[in-house]
Formats: structure tokens, sequence, C-alpha cells
């Protein structure tokens, strides 16, 4: 099989031919005959092939056109419509795939059918000679040997040691990127205000404050705690740990553990908006089933058993939020969450209950 | 290297115009060696090659229409109302990176093209990575001496997901907001540095106000630098190792059969450039992708339904999807020693692709070691020559399929009209037993294939002609093969299991026991290629031409 | 005090008192009403009452039960008003035609006079949500604040261009193009099967009108950038290149690297 120079790779190294020998195979019959084409035989068909490789390149030149004409006679003012942009982006495209196609398949078109095509045969050579390769072995074993590094154990040692150390301060220098995590997952801002006020919960994205009143059943209010948009700064952050779902149903259809008996009003409840599996927004609530669905997992939280994990992905139950209603009707968070929201974290055991205060 | 001037030999001069510009230029830089070289370097032709090129020619697209887009684009995530033309966001609140993504939407002329153009050709990049990796994997391409090449195309692969995950963040819109709060879930579900690693990319608690300057620095700098690096490499191994071949007449390991570079290769790749660039414009110009206005500012609290990311995020996605987080009451995540194992996150979001990528980084050592093949290889395999190869490829790719597939568990449920639990039982069943069966059903096609070819070497293609014999027999007439013909289908190996040899002391340890089994196992079903006594015995023991025919006829109805 | 005594005789006194007292009945109106008005709606006449009842018998009785108050195949309908009747039997919902994960939208079985027949029915029994006046469906609210409301309220489930999206066993969310505007109203009101109700204490009749003004207008917009993919996402976008974008580069390829003849 083939002439190979040495270093021949066919017949080096232990070699599975499967009991075939080189009598038993077909002989290589080599490249095919050339077939003429058309255009090699016929001047009318290479003259015919030429004018349609011109019209191609014709047809790039009115691409060329359409674009320019319409990213200058097409404005898009302050008024512009949808429509414009779409007719715009629209000729702008045409423009360009003809342009382009126009050039590309002129080329090609050109290439196939008035270039040379016949099919070359070229000897592969081996990437480096036998000698090269030995030599090559060679040196470095000797650059190795005059660094003396195998008879001085000390200096490779130590050199092994620096240089294991050395890339630390370039690990050490990104320490600024962030803060450290300490208690920052731990709260959200429905802790009670430092005077003891308790935080309302108000209507997402408006900021209002609700009532109990306005819960009625089957009613699904997606809050924010009250004062959050007024935040100057940190604002999504804040946002980002303390949305939370409320939700009405009849008072019937929950089964509150004994030490949660009154975290509800009147059957409304509250629960964190945010997945316990990677923190999507559980935002589907189906009035009938009262069921949580997270749309990106498809974790599935069941509210009549304070939103255990059903389906899906999510391990552990979203966290409620305890609410009351203060005095003048307003639905209030009595406390933060008891437990940080969204997902897991390493350190996140150490956090639960920390709000409880 | 250029041809040196002394008094007494005859001075070259160039006598066409092409050739004074050539030689001024190589008298002052030099370069006629590399042109020797490559002026006239043969390609093979075929269009299964192109996928490669497909890749390289969007990257080139990629940063054209990506420089576009940093003249317009702000990083920044800093509080801004909308003041642009879209009415629907009027006076909304929203970051500065969002309001200028808009603005090159609607307010920059053929800003919305270019955008359009730089999604498409980066959904585009990353597919005809994958595409061109499937072939080089399913016709044995990586063998030696390509291994590394392989290695650096996986690199590449990564890198360019990498690149389109930091770039399909930057708009800071609703879906990307999600797409980097799952990110931030799943960062923080390492163990021991997860809530560091989170702090420090966000600088702070989620989303902060650093993540999309953070993310536009990765992607317009360090990650195409770091992409153009290894396409370099990749290229300079291509040139070293010259083009692989099909199998055929005339092709061996020997040599490369196809056109020479310049002229016929050089057009046809450089026009394909601009093929490639014409139907990213015609995507660009007729069909939407990512409608940033639809989805509205990322706020925490909001969320679309199909929140999904790029396909080629997508298996993961799909694999944190079929991950149930309890079976029965018991709870996948665990508290030990007082700290989260947050497993129902972990090991989908690590084990599928870390598999995926630590098999398809080490696969040629892996078969190199159970075949013991040591050679050089420059002729493909057809995919049914190898069947092993072929079907554990299959596996993989319907492995990932069901991944991919679960990321759109919604979508299958409302356009099938199925229910979305359902979806989810049935992929997770998929996810296991997916793969065994794509396994053995592909390889029993591929040795099927293999039958067939060796039916039609030996008994020459079915013509469709029914002939009446004398004594009443209905025969289908077979043509016979051309010489070129046949020994496409018979210029290939089968190698039988190689058996565990005893190494130098004479013993055959438990590694190459175990080594000699697999050997079985990849080879034991193997169909031999037709040898001439073979074919010589298919025509000449019948005697004549037509009872060959008619011998011919019963096998085929047999089958 | 004893400024406002000396202005007391001011011209403009007798107007600002006027507008005093409209503001303050107008704003007690308005807290009065702002959780579900339970207003009967009297444009209906007796005999549309009469009739409804008629059609009721014949044609919802059977699950609902006699005089709607409902039965195990059927919930009772005393109190949910005549929008949830109008959204029900105009976008074709009831009567149902077999039981599934829920009642799928089809061509209305009822005429509008009928619809309105029932409609006059179910509001007679007891007070519920009516059907809304034409100025909160007009579609000329505040696009970008009904933009805001529904990607808050309804996007997780409608997806945020509103082409649907899925809940859990077999239930879905349908998309909203081509959905009159009433019916989206009414949706909202009365929350039909698992939507969850938006009552005008939760989503203001104005904000609804912005919604729905949102609606109509990304309805009518179109994509600025062509063919939408159903809107679906990342999803088509990525089937799209697959199979679209490759599948013609791989035609090209062929051509490309065929012999011409």
């Amino acid at each position: 099989m083939g002439n190979h120079s040495d270093g021949s790779p066919n017949h080096s190294g232990t070699v599975a031919t499967a009991g075939q020998n080189e009598v038993e195979k077909f002989q290589d019959p080599g490249i095919p005959p050339h077939r003429l084409r058309l255009a090699d035989t016929d001047p009318r068909a290479a003259k015919k092939a030429e004018r349609q490789v011109a019209l191609l390149f014709g047809i790039s030149v009115v691409g060329t056109l359409i674009f320019l004409v319409s990213y200058f006679a097409i404005d898009l003012g302050n008024d512009s419509s949808i429509a414009t942009i779409r007719l715009q982006n629209a000729l702008l495209g045409i423009g360009t795939a003809f342009a382009m196609l126009g050039i590309g398949t002129g080329i090609v078109h050109w290439a196939k059918a008035l270039m040379p095509d016949h099919e070359v045969s070229e000897e592969r050579h081996a990437i480096r000679t036998e000698e090269d390769r030995q030599a090559a072995v060679r040196i470095v074993d000797d650059i190795v040997e005059e660094t003396g590094i195998k008879r001085r154990p000390l200096i490779r040692n130590t050199l092994l040691g620096a240089v294991a150390l050395a890339p630390l301060p370039a690990l050490a220098i990104f320490g600024d990127l962030g803060p450290r995590p300490d208690f920052a997952l731990a709260h959200t801002m429905w802790a009670p205000g430092p005077d003891g006020k308790l935080k309302r919960l108000a209507r997402d994205p408006d900021g209002t404050p609700i009532k109990a009143a306005d819960v009625t059943i089957g009613s699904a209010f997606h809050v924010i705690p009250e004062g959050l948009n007024e935040l100057s700064e940190g604002k999504l952050n804040e946002k980002a740990k303390s949305v939370v779902l409320l939700m009405r149903l009849d008072p019937a259809e929950l089964h509150p553990s004994p030490e949660r008996i009154d975290w509800a009003y009147n059957g409304i409840v509250a629960y964190s908006k945010i997945c316990t599996h990677v923190g999507c927004p559980v935002a589907l609530y189906e009035q009938q089933t009262h069921h949580l669905l997270c749309p990106c997992h498809q974790s599935t939280f069941d509210l009549t058993q304070q939103c255990k994990v059903i389906f899906g992905p999510a391990s552990r139950p979203l966290p409620q939020l305890p609410i009351a209603v203060d005095s003048e009707g307003y639905l209030v968070a009595t406390s933060d969450f008891h437990e940080p929201v969204g997902p897991s974290y390493w350190e996140r055991e150490q956090h639960v209950l920390i709000p409880n205060s | 290297m250029s041809s040196s001037l002394t008094p007494d030999a005859p001075v070259f001069v160039a006598k066409t115009k092409g050739g004074r510009i050539t030689d001024f230029v190589d008298q002052r830089v030099g370069g006629s060696g590399i042109l020797r070289e490559f002026g006239r370097k043969v390609f093979p032709d075929h269009w299964s090659f192109m996928f490669g090129e497909v890749a390289l020619y969007s990257f080139v697209i990629l940063l054209l229409s990506g420089t576009f887009l940093t003249f317009f684009f702000d990083p920044s995530m800093a509080e801004t109302h909308y003041a642009g033309s879209y009415t629907p966001l009027k006076n909304v609140e929203m970051s500065v990176a969002y309001s200028s993504s808009l603005n090159i939407s609607f307010d920059v002329r053929g800003g919305l093209f270019m955008r359009q153009v730089h999604h498409w050709a980066a959904l585009l990049f990353v597919a005809s990575v994958s595409v061109h990796m499937l072939r080089v994997f399913f016709t044995g391409a990586f063998r030696k001496p390509r291994e590394l090449n392989w290695v650096v195309g996986s690199v590449l692969l990564i890198l360019s997901m990498a690149a389109g995950f930091t770039g399909y963040s930057l708009p800071d819109d609703l879906l990307s907001g999600n797409g980097l709060r799952i990110i931030d879930g799943v960062i923080k579900s390492i163990p021991v540095i997860g809530t560091y690693i989170s702090f420090f990319l966000f600088g702070g608690e989620f989303p902060g106000t650093m993540i999309i300057s953070r993310l536009y620095m990765l992607h317009i700098l360090l990650v195409p630098a770091l992409i153009l690096l290894m396409i370099v490499m990749h290229l300079f191994m291509v040139v070293v190792h010259k083009h692989t071949q099909y199998p055929g007449p005339g092709r061996n390991d020997g040599n490369v059969v196809g056109y020479p570079l310049g002229p016929v290769y050089a057009a046809k790749a450089g026009g394909f450039f601009f093929i490639v660039f014409g139907v990213v414009a015609i995507m660009a110009a007729f069909f939407t992708i990512n409608p940033i206005w639809n989805y509205g500012p990322y706020d925490p609290s909001p969320v679309s339904a199909g929140t999904q990311p790029d396909w080629y995020i997508g298996f993961v996605d799909g694999a944190l999807r079929l991950m149930p987080g309890t079976i029965g009451d018991w709870k996948v995540e665990q508290i030990w020693f007082g700290h989260m194992f947050t497993f129902n996150v972990l090991l989908p979001a690590l084990v599928p692709a870390g598999i995926l990528f630590t098999v398809m980084f080490t696969y040629p050592w892996i078969e190199r070691w159970i075949t013991k093949d040591n050679r050089e290889h420059h002729v493909l395999d057809r995919p049914r020559n190898a069947p092993t190869r072929t079907a554990i490829g299959m596996a993989g790719f319907v492995w990932y399929c069901v991944m991919w597939a679960a990321a759109g568990s919604d979508l299958i449920a409302t356009h099938f009209h199925v229910a979305l639990n359902d979806v989810t039982y049935w992929l997770r069943a998929l996810f296991f037993i997916g793969p065994v069966i794509a396994f053995i059903v592909t390889k029993r096609v591929a040795l099927a294939l293999q039958r067939k070819d060796r039916e039609i070497a030996l008994h020459g293609r079915e013509t469709g002609r029914i002939v009446r014999l004398p004594h009443g027999e209905f025969i289908e007439v077979h043509a016979p093969l051309d010489e070129y013909k046949r020994y496409k289908l018979v210029g290939f190996e089968s190698p039988s299991p190689l058996p565990a040899v005893p190494n130098e002391h004479g013993v055959v340890d438990r590694k190459e026991r175990r080594r000699a089994k697999l050997s079985r196992w990849f080879f034991e079903d193997r169909v031999a290629p037709v040898t001439p006594v073979e074919l010589e015995a298919a025509h000449g023991h019948h005697g004549s031409h037509e009872a060959v025919e008619a011998a011919d006829a019963q096998k085929t109805l047999s089958h | 005090m004893k400024a406002i005594s000396q202005k007391r005789r001011h011209p403009l006194a007798a107007i600002a008192l006027l507008l005093m007292g409209l503001l303050v009945t107008g704003g007690l109106y308005a807290v009065a009403t702002t959780v579900n008005q339970a207003k009967a709606d009297t444009t209906y006449s007796a005999s549309d009452v009469a009739e409804g009842g008629k059609l009721f018998a014949a044609n919802c009785a059977t699950c609902h039960g006699v005089g709607a108050s409902g039965s195990q195949s059927g919930p009772s309908l005393v109190g949910v008003g005549a929008a949830a009747v109008d959204f029900q039997v105009g976008t074709g919902r009831m009567p149902m035609q077999m039981n599934g994960p829920q009642a799928e939208k089809k061509p209305a079985q009822f005429n509008e006079a009928q619809t309105k027949q029932l409609a006059a029915y179910v509001a007679s029994l007891a007070p519920g949500p009516a059907i809304p006046e034409a100025s909160v469906i007009d579609g000329k609210g505040d696009a970008a604040k009904g933009g805001e409301l529904f990607r808050t309220n309804c996007a997780m489930c409608h997806n945020a261009a509103a082409a649907g999206g899925a809940l859990t066993r077999g239930k879905f969310a349908p998309a909203l193009a081509g959905v009159s505007g009433q019916h989206i109203y009414e949706a909202m009101v009365t929350g039909p099967q698992n939507m969850p109700v938006f009552n005008d204490a939760n989503i203001s009749p104005e904000g609804k009108r912005d919604i729905i003004t949102y609606l109509k207008q990304i309805e009518s917009n179109g994509s600025p950038g062509g063919a939408d993919l159903g809107a679906l996402g990342p999803v088509s976008e990525g089937l799209f290149v697959w199979i679209a974008g490759l599948g013609v580069i791989i035609a090209f390829t062929i051509w490309l690297t065929s012999r011409t003849s």
C-alpha cells in the first residue's frame, strides 16, 4: 500500500491487520480517468458559463445598491413605526445577501465550470524524518542532563515549590472582585425596621400597600416590601430576595403546621417567589389546584402542604412569610423569612432562623 | 530562500505583472518558500469537509458585526429611563445596557440588522463547530496524528459556548437576566466556595451592578482572543498534517488527492465565505432573533413562560429539569455536617457535561489503547466500516439530544398537547435507555450497511430489470461494478479482536486482560471486506454468467 | 381660620367648594368600588333573563345544576357574574365538549344575543363581575405601563410575547393574539379555570386597560426583525438555525463540491 518514506506509519507499531495480507486485498486501481466537462470541450458552453459568472457578479452589484439605497432613503426618525424598521431591516438584509451570495456563487461557479478540475495526487511527507525524531529526543535529553536538575534535587524541589506558590498572588489580587458573603443572604427587607415598625406588603411594580380585604379568594398578588421602590441603591439586590407571591384560598384548604398557625390571615398566605432550586421566580399560580409552578425547570409546589415540592428538581419547600393585618387593615410581615430564600448555598444552614429576632 | 544574486548566474526576471509584484514582495520579506509550499497544496473535496470553514467564516462574521455593535453598546448597569422610539417601553426604568441595546435595534440605522446577523452567526458558529466535530468523530479523523488537533477543536467548542453565553447576557433583558440567575443558583450549589464565587462574580449579591461590564470584557476581549489563538493552532496543525480524505480509488495513507489550493480550492473556499455571509444575511433579514423588546428590562420579579438558554447551553438546562429534587419524601439535597450538599443541582449541572467533555477529550486515546492502533491514518473510515465507534458516537449524540429536548419540555407539552409532567417522565426514562437503544440500533444498521456493500461488491448493483429464464424463473439482472466503484466498497480494514498480549515479563496483567475484553467488544461483530478470491468464487463456481445472476437473485430475495 | 373665613366670600369660593365636594364624593365612590364592583348590570331586560333561564336549563343545567347551583360535574355559577358567562361562552369554552385537563377555546356555540341572555340570567342570580364598559377595553391606555404590569402578572404563564405556555399536567395558558380586549378583561376579573383572579384592587381598571393596550399594540406592530418564529424564544431559534440555516448551507456545500457536467 503506497510508497512510504522512512518512519512509514503503516508498518510501525503492533498492528492488527485482521488476518488480511496484501495478497488477499484488492489492488488500488488508482484515480479514475478524468472526465471532461461540457465547458472543456464546447467553447460555447464555456462562453455561457462565463456570462453566468458575470451575471452573478452583476447581481452582487445590484445587492450593494439595494443596501445603500435602503440605508439612506429610509429615515429612522423618532416617529418611525415598527413597519418602517422591519422594511429597512429586510431591505438591508436582502441587499447584503445579494451582494454576498452574488460574489460567492459567482466565484464558485467560475471555479467549478472554468478552472482546471483535474484531481491531483500529492505525496504526504512524514511530519519529520526518523533522523530528526531521534535527534530531537537526544537534544531534549542533553538539555535536561546539562541543567543537572536530576542530580540536584534541592534545586528541583525548591523551584517546584516556588513555581507552585507564585500564582497565588495572581489569584489573591482578584479578592476585591466582590465582598465576603457573610450574612447578606440571610436577611431580606421584610425584617421589621429599627423602630419595630412592621413592613407592609405592597403591589409589584407600583409599590402601593395591600389591604387584606383586597385579596379575594382565587387572587394572586405579586408583592414587594413597602419602601423598596424608594431605595436609592441596591434596589434590584433587595428585590431579588424579597419578592413574594400573595394568594388567598379557603382557610379549610390550608394545613398549617402548629408553629405556622398564625402565619396566615383568613386564608391569605405569602410565600417567597424565588425558587429553592436555582432561583427563578416561581410565579405560576394555578388557583384551582393550588399548585405553584416554576417556568424555568418545572418545580411544582403544593400550596395546601406549605409549598412542599411535588414535582421537579427543587428539594425544599418555598419559604413562607409570616403575615398579619395592621390597625389600618393593611397586610404586614410580622418578621423576616425564618430561613434564607432562594437556591441553597454552602453556609445556608447557619443562616436559618437567624432573622427570627 | 530568494534567489541569490551572484554576478555570473543569470538573473531571473519575472515576465508578468503578477509575477513582478510577487517577486518584489518576496525580495523584501521573503516567503517564496511558503508560497511554493502552499500555492499548489492539494485539498480533497467533499461537502462534509466544509463545516470547519462554516465555523471559521461565522467567526469572521461575528468579529465584523460584533465590532459594529461595540460602537453603540454601553455595558453599564446604571439606572435610566428609556427615551428611545419604541413606544411600548417608553419611560420604563431600565439599565443603560438594555437601553443601548434597544437603541441599536430601533434608532441606529442597520443596528437591528447587525444585531440579528451577530446572533444568528453566533448560533451558526456553535452549530457548525458541533457538526464539524461530529463529522471528525464519525469518520475517525481524530486518529493519529491528529489527536492534539481534536483536543484543540474540543477546546474551541467550549470557548464558542463561553463566547455565546457571555454575549447572550449582555443586553440585560428579562430572559438573559433569568438565565444569569440560574447560573448564580448553580454556582451557589458548589460546595465550600460556591457562595464566594457567586459574590466575586457578581461583585456582591445577585444581580449587583458589575456583572454586565465584566461579561462584556470577557465577551469582547478574553474569549475571542483565546478563540483566535486556538484557531491559529488548529489551522497550523491542519497544514502540518494535510487534510484527510475519504477512501476511494487512488487514495491511500501516503497521498492526498484533490484540487490544488490555487486557483480552484482557494476560489471555492473564498467564495464560500461570501455564501455563508449571504445565508446569515437572509436569516437576519427575515427572521427575528432574540426580540429583547418583548422581554423587557431585567427585574428579579417577573419571568416569562418558555425561559430557555440559547441552544448550546440547552443540554445543561435540560439536565437540570430532568433531575428530580425529591424521590418520594427523600430529599436529594442533603445537609451533612451543617452544610448544604445540593445534589439536585450539582449532579445535573456537572455530571452529564463532565462525562460528555471528558469522553470527548480522551476518546482518541481510549480508542488507541483498545485497538493498539499506533499507525498514522489519513484515509477516513466510512462510519459503517467502524460500527462500534459509530454506535458509541450515536449513543452520545442521543444522550445529548434527550437532555437538549428536555430544555424545551414545556414547548413540547404545549405544541404536542401532552402533559408537561409526562414529557419529563418519558425523557427521564430515555436519559438512561435512549443511549443503549441508539448504540444497539446504530451498530446493527452499520453492520447491515456493510453487508449490503459486500453484496453489491460481490454481485453488482440491482438494475431493476427483470428477466425470465428459459425454465420460467424470473430473476433480476445485476450489473457488475467497475473496478473504481468496487474499490470504494472493498478498500477498508476490518480489524478482528486483538487478544491479550503478555508484557515483557511474559505475564498478561489485569489491565491487558481488560483491554482485550474491550477489544473483543469493539471488533467482535465485523463484516470483512470482499477479497479477490471471494469475488472470483462468486463469479466462478457457477460456471456461467447467467447462473451467477440467478444465484444472486436468490440471495437478494432471501435477505 | 381667620384667613379662610375672609376668603369665604371670594367669587371663586363657590367653585372651590363645588370641586371639593365632587372630589370627596368621587373619592368615596372610588374607595367604595375598589374591590370588585358587585353592581348588578341593569342593561338586561326581564325578557333577556327569562330567555337566558330557558337556554340555561336546556344547555347548562346538566352540569351546573338547576338554578346554576352546581353539581358533581360542574361548579355553582351563583355570583360568577355576567363577565364569566360572556368569557366562557363567548370564547366557546362552554359548553364543554369533553372532559380534559382544561376547557379549550373553540368556535362559539351560541350567538351574541343568546350569550347576552345567558349572561343576563346568571347575573340575575347574584351580583358578580359585569361585562366591562367600552372605555376600559378601547386599547388607548399607556402601553408602557401595561407592559410592566403584563410582565409582572401575566408573562410567567402567557409568555412575555403573549405566545402562551405550559402549566402542570396538560394544562396550559393560551396565546393571547387574536383574543378580544373584552375577553381579556373578563378573564382577568373572573379568573377562569386555573387562572388567578385579578380583581380591581389588584390591577385597577385603568391598569387592565393598559395591559390590553400593550397586548393590542405588540400584536398589531408585529416583530421589527421579520418573522417571529412563534415568539417562543431560544428554542425555536435553535431549531431554525439547525434545520433551515445549516440545511441551506449544506445544500450549498453539496453544490460547491459536486462536479459540473
